[in-house]
Order: C-alpha cells, then sequence, then structure tokens
C-alpha cells in the first residue's frame, strides 16, 4: 500500500471517506493526484459487517458526543443522537440503502421555483441540470445503477409488492423497485444482490456500491491514494497569506500529527464538516475558516421524514431482501395545490425486530405498542423523504462547554421543522396510509423521524459568496485551495435521496481540481 | 389470560437460597416453574424487588407469547449493571418500594392487569419507570431466542440470504 510522508506537501487531503469523499479521493487518484484521504473511524471490510442491528450500530456507527436542541422530535426521542451515520472507511456509503435518484431539474431552482417562503432561506443553486446531466450519467455508470446503462431492476420483494398493489390501486403510476446502486447482475467485480437484508448494516455480499468496496480499491490500485484510517481531522491549519497548508489529525491513540497539504477538501458529512471550519479558528479567520459569510453551520438541511408501518391479516416478512425495495415517485413533483412546495418520494423500508422496537414510536409502551410487536410478521414498511426548507437558524454550532475526547468542542444540532416540513409530513403520512389501506391493510401507524441520514447544507453553495460558503466547484469562497466535497456543499435539499448528487459533484469536483493543479492554479 | 406473573412463589425463591428461580406464567398467571427451562439469578437486587420488576416488565411490554423468562433475562440485564453502580441500585428499589406502596403494599399482588398498568402510567415520565422501559427495548427485543417467537429470522448472509428462501414468496395480494 501506498503511504505519504507527513512532510509531503504536495498531496491533496481528504478529510472522509464517504460518498463524497472516498468518491473524490479515489477520483483524483486515478487521474493521476497524490491523495491521501483521512478517515475517523477504523477500516471494516465486507466480511467484518454483521447481520445484526445492534452489533452493527455499535460497529460502525458515529456514536461521539453530540448535543441536540430545537422542537423537532429527534431532540425529544434521540436527545444525543441527531444522526444516524457512519464512522468508517467508506462513511455512510456502508450504511445506505442504495436510492440512486437524480434532481429534478425545477429544484435546482429552488427560489425560482417556490418564490418567497416565509422563514426559508431559499436559494437557487449556481449549478443546473443542463451541468449536471453528464456528471450523473458518468456516476450511475461508475455506481452501477439499476434502470440506468442497460442494467435491469432489481426484483420486487415481499414489502416491495404490498406497496406496488396498494400504490396501484390507488392510481398511482410510477411505481417500481427503483434506481438502485445494488447489482441486479454481477458488475464491476461485484456479485449480485442475494436479497439478505440488513442493507443498513454494511453489506456483505458486495452487491452495494459503497466507496469501501467500490471507489476506494480503485483509488488505491493506483499508487496515488493512502487511505489512513482513524485519523480524526481536528483543525485545518493556514499560513499567514490565509491559503491552507496541512490538517492536524489524533489516530486511534489520541496521538496528534500533522499532514501537510496542497489542497484540503472536507468531506466528514453536514455535522462533522462545519465543525471543522469552526474549530479551524484562528487570529485571521476568527470566526473559523471560509466563514465571511457567517454561513457555516447554517441552513441545516435533513429531509422531511416519516414513516408508515402497516399490519395486515397475513404474513409480509419485510426484512427478507432489500431494505428499500422499491419507490412511488409520484408525489415528487411540485404542486403547491396540495397545500406545501416541493415533493416527496415513498420508498420501502424495513427493520428488523429490534430497531422496530426502538423506532416506531420511540417510548411507547403498553399493549398497543405490543400490539405492534406482535404483528411484526405481518407489517409492511416505507419512508417518505421530501424537500426541506432551509432555514438559517437550523445550524450546527459549537457548544459553549461539552468537549470530546480530544478537548474540542462537540456539535449541536439545532433544527425546527418549517411549516412547510410540517404540511408536507403530514400528506404524506396520509398518502402513506391511503396507499396500505388500498392494499388491505388491518392497521396503520405514522413513525415519526428517525435520526438523520440526510444532512445537507451546512457548507451551501452559492453564486454570490455573501450566501454561502462554497462556489459551484465546492470550492471555498475565502480561500482558494480550501473545498467543501459532501452534502454540506448542497444549496437545498431536493426530494431525492442525496448519494448519487455527492456523487456526482465530487466526480466533477475531481475534474476540477486536477484541472486547477496541471493549470498551475493550485 | 391476564398476563400476571404469579410471584407467591417466594417459597421457590428463598429455597433458591442466595439466587432466584423465578417461574413462567401458564394460563390464568399460574406458575408452571420447576421445568428447568430457564432460571434467573438475582446477583445484586433482592429476590422481591427483581421478581417486581419482571411483573412490571410484563405489563410494560405484553406479549403472551413469551414465558416470563424472556422478561426475567431483561431484568437480568439491569441486576447485572447494578452491581457496580450504586445509583441504578438504590433506584430500582426505591422504584419497587415506592411502586408497592402506590399499590397498596404488592404490586404484584394485583391480579388485575389494567389496575398495575394504570399504577405504571401514573409514573410514566419518572427516571425509575423509563430505566426499566427503556432496558426492555434492547433487554427484551433484542434477545435472539425471542425472535423466532415474533416471526423474526435475524441473521440471513450465511444462509445464502433470502434469494430462494422467500423474499418474494407472499402469495395473498
Amino acid at each position: 500500500m501506498t503511504t505519504f510522508d507527513m512532510n509531503d506537501d504536495s498531496v491533496v487531503v481528504v478529510v472522509g471517506s464517504g460518498a463524497g469523499g472516498g468518491t473524490l479521493g479515489a477520483e483524483l487518484a486515478i487521474k493521476g493526484v497524490k491523495t491521501v484521504i483521512l478517515e475517523a473511524g477504523g477500516r471494516h471490510e465486507t466480511d467484518d459487517f454483521q447481520n445484526d442491528e445492534w452489533g452493527s450500530f455499535g460497529q460502525i456507527s458515529w456514536l461521539d458526543k453530540r448535543t441536540t436542541s430545537g422542537s423537532w422530535r429527534v431532540a425529544k426521542d434521540f436527545s444525543g443522537l441527531p444522526a444516524w451515520i457512519v464512522k468508517a472507511v467508506g462513511g455512510s456509503t456502508t450504511h445506505w440503502a442504495g436510492a440512486s435518484l437524480r434532481f429534478q431539474e425545477h429544484e435546482w431552482k429552488a427560489k425560482t421555483t417556490y418564490g418567497d417562503v416565509a422563514g426559508a432561506s431559499l436559494l437557487d443553486w449556481p449549478i443546473d441540470m443542463a451541468e449536471m446531466d453528464p456528471w450523473y450519467a458518468k456516476a450511475e455508470d461508475r455506481m452501477g445503477v439499476t434502470r440506468t446503462n442497460g442494467i435491469p431492476g432489481l426484483p420486487g420483494n415481499n414489502n416491495y409488492k404490498v406497496l406496488e398493489a396498494g400504490a396501484k390501486k390507488l392510481g398511482y403510476k410510477e411505481v417500481h423497485t427503483g434506481r438502485m446502486a445494488i447489482n441486479s447482475e454481477p458488475r464491476d467485480d461485484r456479485a449480485a444482490c442475494l436479497q439478505i437484508g440488513f442493507c443498513f448494516q454494511g453489506c456483505k455480499s458486495g452487491a452495494k456500491w459503497s466507496t469501501l468496496v467500490a471507489e476506494i480499491p480503485k483509488g488505491e490500485a493506483t499508487g496515488n491514494l493512502e487511505v489512513r484510517p482513524n485519523a480524526q481531522v481536528l483543525k485545518i491549519e493556514h499560513d499567514d497569506a490565509g491559503k491552507v497548508t496541512g490538517v492536524l489529525y489524533a489516530d486511534k491513540d489520541g496521538k496528534q500529527h500533522l499532514q501537510k497539504a496542497r489542497v484540503v477538501c472536507v468531506a466528514g458529512n453536514s455535522i462533522e464538516s462545519p465543525r471543522l471550519l469552526l474549530n479551524s479558528a484562528s487570529s485571521k479567520y476568527p470566526d473559523g475558516l471560509a466563514n465571511s459569510s457567517g454561513m457555516v453551520g447554517k441552513n441545516y438541511m435533513r429531509h422531511m421524514t416519516g414513516s408508515v408501518y402497516a399490519v395486515f391479516d397475513k404474513p409480509v416478512h419485510m426484512y427478507r431482501g432489500t431494505t428499500m425495495a422499491g419507490i412511488i415517485t409520484d408525489e415528487s413533483r411540485n404542486d403547491p395545490s396540495r397545500g406545501f412546495v416541493g415533493g416527496y418520494e415513498m420508498e420501502t423500508l424495513a427493520l428488523g425486530l429490534p430497531f422496530m422496537a426502538a423506532f416506531l414510536d420511540p417510548g411507547g409502551w403498553g399493549k398497543d405498542f405490543s400490539w405492534w410487536m406482535d404483528n411484526y410478521e405481518n407489517t409492511a414498511g416505507m419512508w417518505l423523504v421530501g424537500e426541506d426548507m432551509p432555514q438559517e437558524k437550523n445550524a450546527i454550532t459549537l457548544h459553549a462547554t461539552e468537549k470530546d475526547q480530544h478537548g474540542l468542542p462537540v456539535p449541536n444540532v439545532h433544527f425546527d421543522d418549517h411549516e412547510n416540513d410540517i404540511k408536507m409530513r403530514d400528506h404524506a403520512f396520509g398518502q402513506g396510509e391511503a396507499v396500505y389501506k388500498a392494499a388491505g391493510a388491518v392497521k396503520t401507524f405514522r413513525t415519526p423521524p428517525y435520526p438523520s441520514t440526510h444532512n445537507l447544507g451546512t457548507n451551501r453553495m452559492s453564486a454570490d459568496a455573501k450566501d454561502g460558503v462554497v462556489n459551484k466547484h465546492g470550492q471555498t469562497h475565502d480561500i482558494a485551495n480550501l473545498f467543501v466535497s459532501d452534502g454540506s456543499q448542497f444549496t437545498t435539499g431536493a426530494a431525492e435521496n442525496p448519494t448519487l448528487t455527492i456523487v456526482a459533484l465530487a466526480l466533477r469536483q475531481a475534474d476540477f481540481i486536477a484541472g486547477e493543479m496541471s493549470k498551475g492554479n493550485l | 389470560m391476564n398476563g400476571k406473573t404469579d410471584i407467591s412463589r417466594r417459597t421457590v425463591l428463598k429455597a433458591a437460597g442466595a439466587g432466584l428461580i423465578v417461574a413462567g406464567t401458564g394460563a390464568g398467571g399460574l406458575v408452571y416453574g420447576h421445568n428447568d427451562a430457564w432460571a434467573a439469578t438475582a446477583e445484586n437486587l433482592d429476590a422481591d424487588t427483581f421478581a417486581t420488576l419482571v411483573q412490571m416488565s410484563r405489563d410494560t411490554y405484553p406479549h403472551d407469547r413469551l414465558e416470563d423468562k424472556f422478561y426475567a433475562a431483561a431484568v437480568s440485564g439491569l441486576d447485572k449493571a447494578a452491581k457496580d453502580d450504586a445509583a441504578l441500585k438504590t433506584m430500582l428499589t426505591d422504584g419497587v418500594a415506592g411502586l408497592n406502596k402506590a399499590a397498596g403494599g404488592s404490586y404484584s399482588g394485583i391480579t388485575d392487569a389494567d389496575k398495575r398498568v394504570a399504577l405504571l402510567k401514573a409514573m410514566e415520565s419518572d427516571g425509575f419507570f423509563q430505566k426499566v422501559r427503556g432496558n426492555l427495548v434492547t433487554g427484551l427485543y433484542n434477545n435472539k431466542e425471542a425472535w423466532p417467537l415474533f416471526g423474526y429470522e435475524g441473521a440471513s448472509a450465511d444462509k445464502g440470504g433470502y434469494i430462494d428462501r422467500g423474499f418474494d414468496d407472499i402469495s395473498w395480494l
């Protein structure tokens, strides 16, 4: 394996190895750029993953201390766990379910499309569909997304069949087994899906795309990429001129090291990325790096989410097969006559018995709760995911007193639902219940949001430097050799699961960085 | 059945010496212990506290399909944790004492399940109740022995997944 010297200041340092960082690091290496990925978590390969919800949760989740505030229900139900994301090589691509959807054209222009929404800090992206189409195409090919590039859809499992039956009876038209970055046939040296289930726990067959199994190995094979696990970046250093020069990180024993860098790309997810910029404050940048706009950490989005579970009078066995086995996209359009702007997707989702107990109705108990658990075998489930409104007050901030294991302030995650989010959720709950009732459900249940998996927007992309943190290449407005490479770049969230867009942006950013380096601009 | 755990079996408990054998619940709440199918040992809590916590656990998440041994196994988790956690031991001991007091003597002696649940409802925001309830989320539902009783099959990768084992076998739609 290639290793680079701590004092090698010709390397690009990427902080994080998930959808953004893992893809970017691999693509830079493929382009011949010497790259070091620093990953806070350990490296667990396919064989190490566990078909065990709590066991896996303990193995790969980001469990460092975090605090919450705001009126969102997660702050009440899971006050120390605002986000359900991963601390391991591959980041949350080890945990994701694989749904790979492109933004719709209007979603790149949320401000123009939705107009002024009171309380929302909407903005148009500085890029659009025409700009992104080729990068989406490249990402879909890289990830092997079903229903693209001639790749067949996955077969529908029982949970999907229930969803499909209800959706069709209800008159929905766009119902299928999804565009999934899970092999429906062998591809890219990875096998076809065995319908194991446990997609959230790390795929044990390698059929699901992740940066761990699909991107990082390709980058490492070039000899240009070193992935250093158990390396938690604490601070980004800069010189007197203001350019970044390297990063300070702690290894697994807590020992600190300084890795020099030519370029630094931050991809630690939308909670850690702004936290790192804020924790890197200096006399030159007293409000944190790249924060002249004051927008670092602001406009935190988490998608409008919720779930509907339904019990039928016969078995479903929803947990058999892919976790996200199918989708209804009819409600993803922007149709303000529904009482809200933006749209949402309806996607099957299955939890095992242990996680049903934890997430169906957090805090619930008694006979009614037990009834749901007694009927687990006959239960079907779907997740509702839609565009939420960016609000400046929803923010990642540094806690005033709480410190982490390295002595740095922990992040606080503040979130209040926007009125638009609430109206959309109510609508989605109603439609989700209607789908299952149409399929013959005995009873349905509205499950509140899980801790956030789609964390977005806290270093947002803007045409104007005063509105956001990065430009259309993810390059910070303030510091030319400092980039943001994860979902925190998102100007707005759109209705779709974000990973495909994060990967497409990372591929595009790799092209830009390599180009600027060869031109001598970086 | 009313879901009642008969803990009038003090003699059983005492016969077990320092340990505790909690008997199972049969139809009508009758004990059918002594089957040696399971035994839980109270190591740190006193036997009555342990047994009351078992009854309280069943009342919190009542499942006719689950024998008492599953609730006892969950309570054992608390019992073990109490070894090095004096505050927890006090919370559980005092909590049970408070529950018994609210019950007019013995929580487990109340035969009407609805009346027992009403007592729990009145204290559901208390740290003690939340501790016992929270413990069950994993202590009860993450017990692999209980999974088949709920129709949950657990790990599948070692069996080749469900591709040939019914991932799409639904026939009633």
